[in-house]
């Protein structure tokens, strides 16, 4: 490696960390403003038009406020978390490519390369939680590692099962693959998996509970106020940049799919706009879902991990192989993934309708009971 | 270059794993092994295996870590503050010793190639390991099955038989 490529290299890294901190500050906004719209109401309005400017002056008031380190907490873990969680956050774009040349580094085991450094960010958040002193950021912190080991199985699984079809890890050949049809089409199975995975990887509703407000307050975050809270912050809306980005690559045909009718340079400019629309179409599904969906309680989020999520992946690994194996055509998959992934749907509004009989009977009892009281009285 | 990472790495390597039996507070250990880990991941990617820096992070980096550290907090901190010594040490010492002869005697015995260490690409590893070792393979694996009962086993107490 000479000074020219050091010098080069150093210059990507501040490039990205300047295009993630302004997609970062794009997306608060975006999200305040979805989730206003659904809630019918305007969201940011005074700054700026539309409040475009929020952002900015949120970050400024951020740097501005004080940072206040508790008289109980451990120094070291409680200034190095911050930093573990934003490092793995920014590793990972070293080998996520924009446009067919526009990448850092295309590794061989990109795939890999992205399910093992995503791990690390857990540490941060368990650093966070211990090293704060907080007994609602211990909690949190034990949430989060928790949860983030049980749902690293599916979310790998998912990886996996697109590493098959594409057969390779490198993220530039699985988009290749895609040139005939998106593997959204092929597995939507797998779509689900990753999506739902990456979602209680992110911790964003409705996997949110390690730093559910209503039960731990802000978890591992309690103690953390200005600058370092905003690297969490920061880190956190990158990465959910990230798994949008991804779910683009891997499951909505990258820049690949639907072929576009350019060639040269307008074909690689428009390839990072074809491939961002995708990414804020499943970023916009994303805050749907905030939008839309309560928190999940500890144990259910447990409990639809292992017992649901998890035997579905090894399912999906199974459908995947078996097709490739034998060279069946993929359509077969298709229809075998859309069949499973209906059967799982149908199999949870029935466990969802037990349910609400149950609850129905309680209610009615409850009113019998309301009844008879009134009676007496 | 690539030299001057090879004592970086075996700094972070080293310093972890003192830290790891230095330190007196116990979560610091943990963070101390994560260091050491890396390290070794480290001198992995310089000995251009790819793959197993990779699987070191992964597996280690991220889940034992991260179990070791989730144990330590659901344990009582307060109990192993004061832990200042540890008596088993002349052991430990006597262990290490003959752990690094044997390995320094392995080392030297066998002959280094002489070629310098190329890339592995992890076609061939996967089918070494998937193909050729499949049985080996999935004996280690049945290893973590037993550990897996265990482990419920032992969490079930007797009254709870159901």
């Amino acid at each position: 490696m000479t000074l020219a490529d050091a010098a080069i290299y150093s210059l990507a890294a501040l490039g990205l960390l300047a295009f993630l901190s302004v997609t970062v500050l794009l997306l608060t906004w975006l999200e305040r403003k979805a989730l206003a719209r659904i809630q019918m109401r305007m969201g940011p309005m005074r700054v700026g038009f539309h409040g475009a400017l929020q952002p900015l002056a949120d970050a400024m008031k951020l740097i501005a406020k004080e940072d206040i380190l508790p008289s109980w907490a451990d120094r070291r873990i409680y200034w190095l978390a911050p930093l573990a969680v934003f490092v793995p956050a920014f590793l990972l774009w070293v080998t996520i490519p924009v446009a067919q040349d526009v990448v850092i580094r295309n590794l061989d085991l990109g795939l890999f390369y992205i399910a093992a450094v995503s791990v690390l960010s857990v540490l941060g958040l368990v650093m966070a939680g211990w090293g704060s002193a907080n007994k609602y950021a211990i909690i949190g912190g034990l949430r989060a590692a928790g949860q983030m080991l049980s749902y690293e199985i599916p979310f790998i699984m998912a990886i996996l099962a697109v590493a098959m079809l594409a057969q390779s890890l490198n993220l530039r050949d699985i988009v290749d693959g895609q040139s005939g049809a998106a593997y959204a089409l092929v597995q939507p199975l797998g779509l689900f998996l990753f999506l739902t995975a990456g979602l209680a990887e992110l911790g964003r509703t409705p996997f949110d509970i390690h730093h559910a407000e209503s039960e731990v307050v802000g978890g591992p975050f309690v103690e953390y106020s200005g600058a370092h809270w905003a690297i969490f912050f920061l880190a956190e809306y990158v990465n959910t940049f990230t798994i949008a980005v991804l779910t683009a690559l891997l499951f909505l045909g990258g820049w690949r799919w639907p072929t576009m009718p350019f060639d040269g340079a307008a074909h690689a400019a428009l390839s990072v706009l074809w491939l961002l629309a995708k990414a804020y179409a499943v970023i916009l599904v994303i805050f749907w879902i905030r939008g839309t969906y309560p928190r999940l309680r500890i144990d259910q989020l447990m409990a639809f991990g292992w017992k649901f999520l998890v035997p579905l992946s090894f399912l999906n690994i199974v459908i995947t192989g078996v097709v490739t194996f034998y060279g069946w055509p993929l359509w077969t998959l298709t229809l075998l993934s859309a069949a499973i992934l209906a059967a799982s749907y149908a199999l949870i509004r029935y466990h969802a309708g037990a349910g609400r009989k149950r609850t129905s009977v309680t209610v009615r009892q409850a009113s019998d009971l309301r009844a008879s009281g009134g009676a007496r009285r | 270059m690539s030299l001057a990472l090879f004592y970086v790495a075996g700094v972070i390597t080293l310093g972890g794993a003192l830290a790891v039996v230095m330190t007196r507070n116990i979560v610091y250990a943990a963070f101390g092994l994560l260091a050491s880990l890396i390290g070794v991941a480290g001198l992995f990617l310089l000995a251009f295996a790819e793959f197993l820096a990779l699987v070191q992070i992964l597996i280690y980096g991220g889940a034992i870590v991260v179990v070791i550290l989730f144990t330590l907090m659901l344990t009582r901190i307060e109990d192993f503050e004061r832990l200042t010594d540890n008596a088993q040490w002349p052991a430990a010492i006597a262990a290490a010793a003959a752990l690094f002869g044997l390995l320094a005697a392995a080392v030297l015995l066998t002959d280094t190639p002489a070629a310098e260490p190329q890339a592995v690409d992890f076609e061939t590893v996967g089918k070494t390991l998937f193909v050729d070792w499949a049985v080996p393979f999935e004996i280690a694996s049945l290893v973590l099955l037993v550990a897996l009962i265990g482990a419920v086993v032992m969490v079930r107490s007797n009254g709870d038989r159901r």
